[in-house]
């Protein structure tokens, strides 16, 4: 799962949020006995919420500040919310039940319908976040927003309420992503950590500030280990990933997709 | 508030600024070396910690508060260093000899993460150095003629040229002594051209290459020294940590490490220490607290009548002991820092001094901040 960034801020809490969406619904169906779909949605709504709450309480703060600020001040919220998460639900495993059953045949290879979910779910998710923020108003806004914060207000665009509607979002998302995962990796509290390096090496490889680039990062991450791990021996399927990623790095700096241009002096 | 005229060359080159800074730094020198003597052997054992926790501030201060380049990969270096200096050690070279080729190899790796690294910027190049650190930390595990895996590796006492290290104390001075090696040359490296190239290229890249600064080289070195006072301060955390193992050095390690400079706050060397004392000093903060406040607040409650309080304290206590939650404060405390004070603790105490020097006149608007707007970062 990938972590969208059309926006400047790096978020290195995200893979906590995204705990904590598991979580969430984890709670609505097994506590209060809701319904899958009923469970996703309050869960989607409570940690985008959670995420506009953020912004508007401790990040809004930090604006303005260098990028590394945001950085630090996110890796701090992280271990906070992996503290409550631990406090509060303790540091068991969970399994979250799904609708998704059976298996699917398609031109020779198996599915199990919950692999298939979370991949229509991506595609789904993705293509969304594309249209959105290509072709309404308030997408162009957040782009326009994290380019140039006071040219943006200069233009009429509300850049409080922006920075909200961006953290909303990308909570509701990381939540979404959460869920999905859910039945793959098992909730417990730590289960961000993992997803989040790992997104965090696809968004870079793919470039920041990219959708298309962050898909494609991950779809080469997920294939590397997945290669790597059937060839090559087991140490090497854990670094492969991170190595092709130097490798990268070093041949684009701004990854596959990004855009870095020098400001000409 | 003194003014200070310089008269002569030997004032501007001196390492202190006047003989009132050098009267208190004296005297803190003669209360750190008599430390030992007044307080209880554990205590010297976790200051020695500070100590060595200073040393990996510092490498990350020159790198990070001086440089402006983010290494979330640390800890890694500390790992080379630490394992360099033992795999040495076990090889039956001299301390000094391992210690040094510690210092060198972690030099040459820092050297070498540095060069990609010379193309990016802002949060490129911590994930690259996050990769990097993941990379090392799996080559610990599975080097196992070197590092012995997970099995682990044990580390002797110092050995320098026959007088044994053997305890807390004595410990404590060797690290003292690398410490103040290592503040004394950082602080001159700092002040020469090198050290004025990197703060231009912290403040803007494109100023400093305007001004005829080599991007490359200074970058690299940058990263070079940064290194190798990791692998100095690994040599340290090894004797001092006596048993290695790779899931030591995780991100989590560098994380802290980060936390460290920042509390103690960016670019300036007093930063480093301050940071060094916060992050060694409150794991045992945490644990007295943890003891001492249902037990205080209990007697509180029977002498005062007040039963709540009592029971409050007992969960205040049932909630320190809870794992993890050391993690949650350190979280917390770095929101706050970065929220309330972005110079961190450094930047208090610059406050608190003026404050002072200043006595009636104090203004709060002297370290009043300008406003700026976030530009991105990608197009620049």
């Amino acid at each position: 799962m990938l972590i969208y960034k059309a926006t400047e801020l790096v978020n290195f809490a995200q893979g906590d949020l995204l705990m904590l969406g598991a979580f969430v619904a984890y709670m609505s169906v097994a506590w209060w006995k809701l319904d899958y779909w009923v469970a996703f949605l309050i869960a989607v709504v409570v940690v985008g919420a959670f995420g506009a709450l953020l912004d508007a309480v401790v990040l809004r703060r930090v604006i303005g500040q260098p990028q590394f600020a945001v950085v630090m001040l996110t890796i701090g919220l992280g271990a906070m919310f992996r503290t409550f998460a631990s406090v509060t639900w303790g540091s068991e495993i969970y399994t979250l039940p799904t609708p998704f059953g059976g298996v699917t045949t398609i031109g020779g290879v198996t599915l199990s319908h919950q692999y298939l979910s979370i991949i229509v779910g991506t595609l789904l998710l993705c293509g969304a976040l594309y249209v959105f923020f290509t072709h309404t108003r308030i997408g162009v806004a957040m782009q326009a927003t994290s380019q140039n914060q006071l040219a943006a207000y200069y233009m009429g665009i509300p850049v409080k309420l922006i920075f909200s509607l961006i953290w909303a979002i990308s909570a509701g998302v990381s939540a979404v992503a959460g869920i999905l995962l859910s039945p793959v990796t098992l909730i417990d509290t730590n289960m961000g950590l993992a997803v989040a390096f790992k997104a965090f090496a696809a968004a870079v490889l793919g470039g920041f500030g990219s959708i298309p680039g962050a898909l494609v990062g991950g779809i080469i991450i997920g294939l590397i280990e997945l290669y790597a791990g059937a060839t090559l021996s087991e140490g090497l399927k854990n670094t492969a990933p991170y190595i092709v990623m130097l490798v990268v790095l070093a041949i684009r700096p701004q990854g596959l997709f990004g855009t870095l241009a020098r400001k000409k002096v | 508030m003194r003014f200070l005229f310089k008269t002569s060359y030997e004032q501007d080159i001196g390492l202190f600024r006047d003989r009132v800074d050098a009267f208190w730094y004296g005297l803190l020198a003669l209360l750190v070396v008599g430390l030992p003597f007044v307080i209880d052997e554990y205590y010297v054992g976790e200051t020695s910690w500070v100590f060595i926790y200073a040393l990996c501030g510092l490498s990350l201060m020159v790198l990070v508060g001086y440089t402006g380049l983010v290494s979330l990969g640390h800890a890694a270096f500390l790992g080379i260093g630490a394992y360099a200096h033992a795999y040495f050690l076990q090889q039956g070279l001299p301390w000094i000899a391992a210690m040094m080729l510690a210092v060198l190899i972690t030099t040459a790796a820092g050297f070498v993460v540095g060069l990609p690294a010379l193309r990016m910027t802002g949060i490129y190049l911590a994930i690259a150095t996050l990769a990097f650190a993941v990379i090392i930390q799996e080559v610990f595990t599975r080097w196992e003629s070197v590092t012995h895996g997970f099995a682990g590796m044990p580390v002797d006492k110092p050995v320098i040229f026959g007088v044994t290290f053997d305890d807390d104390r004595s410990f404590y001075y060797l690290c003292l002594f690398f410490l103040v090696v290592a503040l004394w040359l950082t602080r001159n490296l700092l002040r020469s051209p090198t050290g004025r190239a990197w703060i231009a290229i912290r403040d803007s890249e494109i100023a400093a290459q305007s001004m005829g600064v080599n991007l490359a080289i200074y970058k690299s070195i940058a990263f070079a020294y940064s290194a190798g006072l990791m692998g100095l301060a690994g040599a340290l955390f090894a004797h001092k940590i006596a048993y290695l193992a790779p899931d030591i050095f995780t991100i989590l390690l560098s994380i802290q490490f980060l936390l460290l400079v920042i509390v103690g706050g960016l670019g300036s060397l007093h930063g480093a220490v301050f940071g060094a004392i916060f992050v060694a000093l409150l794991p045992p903060l945490i644990a007295i607290l943890r003891d001492s406040i249902p037990d205080s607040l209990a007697s509180f409650a029977t002498a005062s009548g007040i039963t709540p309080i009592g029971s409050l304290g007992a969960a205040i206590g049932a909630f320190l002991a809870k794992p993890g939650v050391e993690a949650g404060i350190f979280g917390l405390i770095l929101v706050l820092v970065i929220l309330l004070e972005p110079l961190g603790m450094y930047g208090r105490w610059l406050k608190i001094k003026l404050f002072f020097s200043t006595f009636p006149m104090y203004k709060r608007a002297t370290f009043k901040r300008q406003k700026s707007y976030m530009r991105s970062e990608r197009l620049r």
